[in-house]
């Protein structure tokens, strides 16, 4: 049988790479997503502050700074097409130190540079005005009323299910392991069950692009996590700020930001610490203690006690820091979209652009004239009024029952999450698309439900072979009194 | 809108005992309401025995206890609405429940009495540092998969914290063929039951670490190991002391916290030390109306002692509701507060209306570090009324003294009553 040859094979389904597919789906072609875990956003785009910058930090004239005030500027059309939750509160770079106050002109300049539009200093009683709990210390602020907050997870979702409903295709439990140009003039790729092949591969693996840049190119790459830790405190807590609140970086270094997530919740970190495990998702309590420390600088009375988790993610830094996007020299075909670390959720709208035109360009591939880059937003039953609420059980009972009772996410909405496009198989999958488990029980009463509902749903699944996150994450080990040897069911050593 | 008497949101031991009570004496419409597509609550899957003591004389499994319950409300004709999700109770208490069944309720009730129970405290409240692994329950979800599913969360089990549902569930584990290696309490006592400890820990030779803690969870996807420090006067990890075990499961018992989304909603003023609502002698609210009982006012060690609380709960709610009927006014009340001093953390209720109150009145409370040798002691601004000897006072115990109306009579004009430890 001849290999299936693709047009383009993306390794990677973070949002970069899944912002990319989507944008190469508007193209005739045959394009593939690889991705080593079992879903989408399992990488740097589950765990980050899950903001969209305005655009002032980066350096005029870096890729970072065109890509991020691109990206804010296409993200709320984009939230709007894929229904996803954006929340446009505006951010403030916070100052405590007046002898740092002219810091906050440079940051004002540099934004302007950048393109940034609306930005102004505030002053102190007009900053206590519109933080009512900003610190006592805070002389005046950057304010910033383009800066939004994002749902990461329903972004990268959105983008993932719209790409394959326009013909992308998804493999999962798929990790890449060699990268060569073979004889052919083609892209070989090594994957668990064999190779895949194709004209064009885009780098877009996050942590790990440096592995796969470096099988290509003498020009070495380096990536190097960064790891960022938080505190997320129950929506009790989550109207303690208004706005994304940042310190103004001083010689005493980065501050942490405190801000109101989509969910409404309060979001605390990151600390940034260069770590060299790539995997390194751990949370350390020196890293926590001094989130907890640096939430003090600009903000009072951050109610740390209604903590319900905490958790790290890790930024793909490279030493030049900026995104690193294009055609590798030397490797015709083999496309780099690496070290997309912050602002990268704020660009990814306008990466994926990039990238697909650059991909586009070396394919010439013609429109696909049946694109459709709409998406329906998940049932959300906050938005919905009792009387449309109503109506919606009348059609659907399992509207009416609430299995995670905290966040008030209704059987339905799960089942929805599991027989959407590139559907939810794990617990963690069913969490990222419909935040059940994300309230202040953590998933305490509603796990052995959804453990049901999936294992019910999806076609060939036991309750007991459900998992978190894929294989090796498994719940169960046994049935009562027959508990499998080790390595089964629960894998766990 | 449909209309009951009384309308009791939780149909577990608290929200029974309450609805039997409500339905005494006259002939008022009473309603539980209940999330779970059956009644009975958390007692559904605490298949071990040792309730009903104090109740039934001996000793009844969970469920058996429950049974007691559910079929007493049945005959005493007690509506249901099961599979039914409260979303918000208003200030003139007008309950909105959802269900796959009836869509969306709304009931004027009369009186409500809150009786939601209890959520654990997850890891994640507790910043415990490492990975996010599968193998990290709380003590009930391991409880309900090994119990109602039949289903073995983990086979090498560590477990933190040393609360009831901890000690049950190390013994549990143990009899279902997994092993457990120790149980780790950060306190330098348990959170338990001593017949538990006892039960459930010695008889099965799996030892308690008092004064330690959990201090790293490794494993990326499962749980490989976690490590256990132990902890100074302040609680903090001693560097140096830490243990690794190697083990698929860590089980949290960390701690009960009362569920009071919908008691904030409807402006039910809540104790930061029970972080169930502030009540007075009948167990109301802040609310006028809306009274509290069980799991949801303060977390109890034992049923039978929710049983009676919310029997307590149950008849006030049906005395307010006859009021409303009726278009009576409630005599003002002359609340006087309940002082938790000397060791004791809080009391339940917090204030009383001694003219309101009946002749004896049962204050619970706990203290907050392990007392021995003291006497129990209420005054009533500064007279001292009552004084019972206890050889020893623990924090996972709850206790109660009885009041004589007549003495808080007695005493006339009253600004303060005081609980509090001495010296025995």
């Amino acid at each position: 049988m001849a290999e299936k040859v693709y047009d383009v094979a993306i390794i990677g389904a973070g949002v970069s790479g899944c912002s990319i597919a989507r944008e190469l789906s508007r193209r005739r072609g045959s394009f593939v997503v690889l991705e080593r875990e079992d879903d989408v956003c399992c990488g740097t785009t589950k765990a980050n502050s899950a903001i969209v910058h305005a655009g002032y930090d980066a350096m005029p004239g870096s890729l970072m700074a065109r890509l991020n005030v691109e990206g804010s500027r296409l993200m709320p059309g984009l939230c709007e097409e894929l229904g996803v939750d954006l929340a446009n509160i505006g951010s403030l770079v916070v100052c405590t130190d007046p002898e740092a106050r002219p810091g906050l002109d440079d940051l004002l300049a540099r934004g302007e540079k950048n393109g940034v539009e609306g930005l102004r200093i505030v002053e102190r009683d007009e900053l206590r005005a519109m933080e009512p709990n900003i610190a006592d210390a805070a002389v005046a602020a950057l304010y910033a009323p383009t800066a939004s907050i994002v749902n990461p997870f329903q972004l990268n979702v959105a983008l993932a299910e719209n790409a394959t409903t326009n013909g992308v295709e998804f493999r999962f439990d798929c990790p890449v392991g060699s990268v060569r140009r073979g004889q052919d003039g083609l892209w070989h790729l090594g994957v668990p069950d064999g190779e895949v092949v194709a004209h064009v591969v885009v780098n877009a693996a996050g942590v790990y692009a440096d592995g796969f840049h470096n099988q290509v190119s003498a020009q070495k790459l380096t990536i190097t996590p960064r790891r960022g830790q938080y505190f997320v405190l129950d929506t009790t807590a989550g109207t303690h700020v208004r706005h994304t609140i940042f310190a103004q970086p001083t010689r005493m270094g980065k501050g942490v930001l405190v801000s109101p997530t989509t969910a409404g919740n309060l979001l605390v970190g990151p600390t940034a610490e260069d770590i060299d495990d790539k995997q390194g998702t751990d949370t350390t309590s020196e890293g926590l203690d001094e989130v907890r420390r640096k939430s003090a600088i600009t903000v009072k009375d951050v109610p740390l006690r209604e903590t319900i988790t905490s958790f790290s993610g890790l930024r793909a830094h490279q030493p030049g820091h900026d995104f690193v996007i294009g055609e590798v020299e030397g490797a015709p075909g083999f496309v780099d979209c690496a070290a997309i670390e912050s602002p990268g959720l704020s660009a990814s709208p306008a990466v994926g652009r990039m990238v697909a035109g650059i991909v586009t360009d070396i394919l010439g591939l013609p429109q696909n004239p049946s694109f459709d880059g709409h998406r329906d937003a998940p049932v959300n039953l906050e938005r919905l009024t009792p009387a449309e609420w109503a109506d919606l059980i009348a059609r659907n009972p399992a509207y009416g029952r609430i299995v995670c009772r905290c966040r008030h996410i209704s059987e339905g909405q799960i089942v929805d999450a599991i027989h959407a496009p590139l559907g939810a198989r794990s617990l963690d999958a069913v969490k990222r698309r419909t935040e059940a488990c994300m309230g202040r029980c953590q998933a305490g009463f509603c796990t052995p439900k959804i453990m049901e509902i999936l294992a019910r749903e999806v076609p060939g699944l036991a309750m007991e072979d459900v998992t978190k996150c894929g294989p090796g994450s498994g719940f169960i080990v046994g049935h009562d009194k027959h508990l499998a040897p080790a390595g089964k069911g629960g894998d766990a050593r | 809108m449909r209309h009951a008497d009384v309308v009791v949101i939780g149909g577990g031991p608290a929200g029974l005992a309450a609805a039997i009570a409500a339905r005494q004496g006259a002939d008022r419409s009473v309603l539980v309401i209940e999330r779970d597509v059956k009644l009975d609550g958390i007692l559904n899957q605490c298949i071990h025995n040792g309730f009903g003591l104090i109740t039934f004389n001996e000793e009844l499994t969970g469920p058996e206890y429950a049974a007691r319950f559910e079929q007493r409300a049945r005959e005493a004709g007690v509506d249901f609405l099961l599979d039914s999700m409260v979303l918000d109770i208003s200030n003139d208490r007008v309950v909105t429940c959802v269900s796959a069944g009836h869509g969306l309720v709304q009931v004027q009730a009369g009186a409500v009495v809150l009786a939601m129970g209890c959520r654990e405290r997850p890891r994640g409240a507790l910043n415990i540092p490492g990975f996010r692994p599968a193998g990290v329950y709380t003590a009930g979800t391991a409880q309900r998969l090994v119990n109602i599913e039949g289903l073995m969360p983990g086979r090498e089990v560590v477990i933190l914290g040393s609360g009831d549902i901890g000690l049950i569930m190390a013994r549990r584990m143990t009899l279902e063929g997994a092993h457990v290696a120790c149980v780790a309490e950060l306190m330098p006592f348990s959170g338990g039951l001593k017949r538990n400890i006892v039960q459930c820990l010695d008889d099965f030779q799996i030892p308690l670490l008092l004064s330690h803690t959990v201090t790293r969870v490794e494993g990326e996807k499962r749980v490989e190991a976690v490590w256990v420090s132990e902890v100074d006067e302040h609680l903090r990890p001693i560097p140096g002391t830490e243990v690794r075990y190697p083990c698929d499961t860590l089980l949290l018992s960390v701690g009960l916290l009362p569920e009071n989304e919908l008691s904030r909603q409807a402006g039910v003023e809540l104790s930061r030390v029970t972080r169930g609502p502030v009540v007075n002698e009948s167990l109301e609210t802040s609310v006028p109306g809306i009274f509290a009982c069980g799991n949801v006012l303060h977390v109890h060690d034992l049923v039978d002692y929710v049983s009676q609380e919310a029997a307590v709960a149950g008849a006030h709610a049906a005395a307010f509701a006859d009021a409303q009927a009726a278009g009576r006014e409630l005599a003002a009340a002359h609340e006087v507060p309940v002082e938790a001093a000397g060791g004791i953390r809080y009391t339940v209720p917090q204030s009383i209306d001694p003219a309101r109150m009946p002749d004896r009145l049962t204050v619970r409370f706990r203290v907050g570090g392990v007392y021995e040798h003291r006497a129990v002691c209420v005054y009533l601004d500064g007279e001292r009324i009552l004084r019972r000897k206890r050889d020893i006072l623990v924090p996972g115990q709850m206790e109660q003294v009885d009041l004589r109306r007549e003495d808080l009579l007695a005493h006339g004009t009253l600004d303060k009553i005081t609980l509090t430890l001495e010296e025995a």
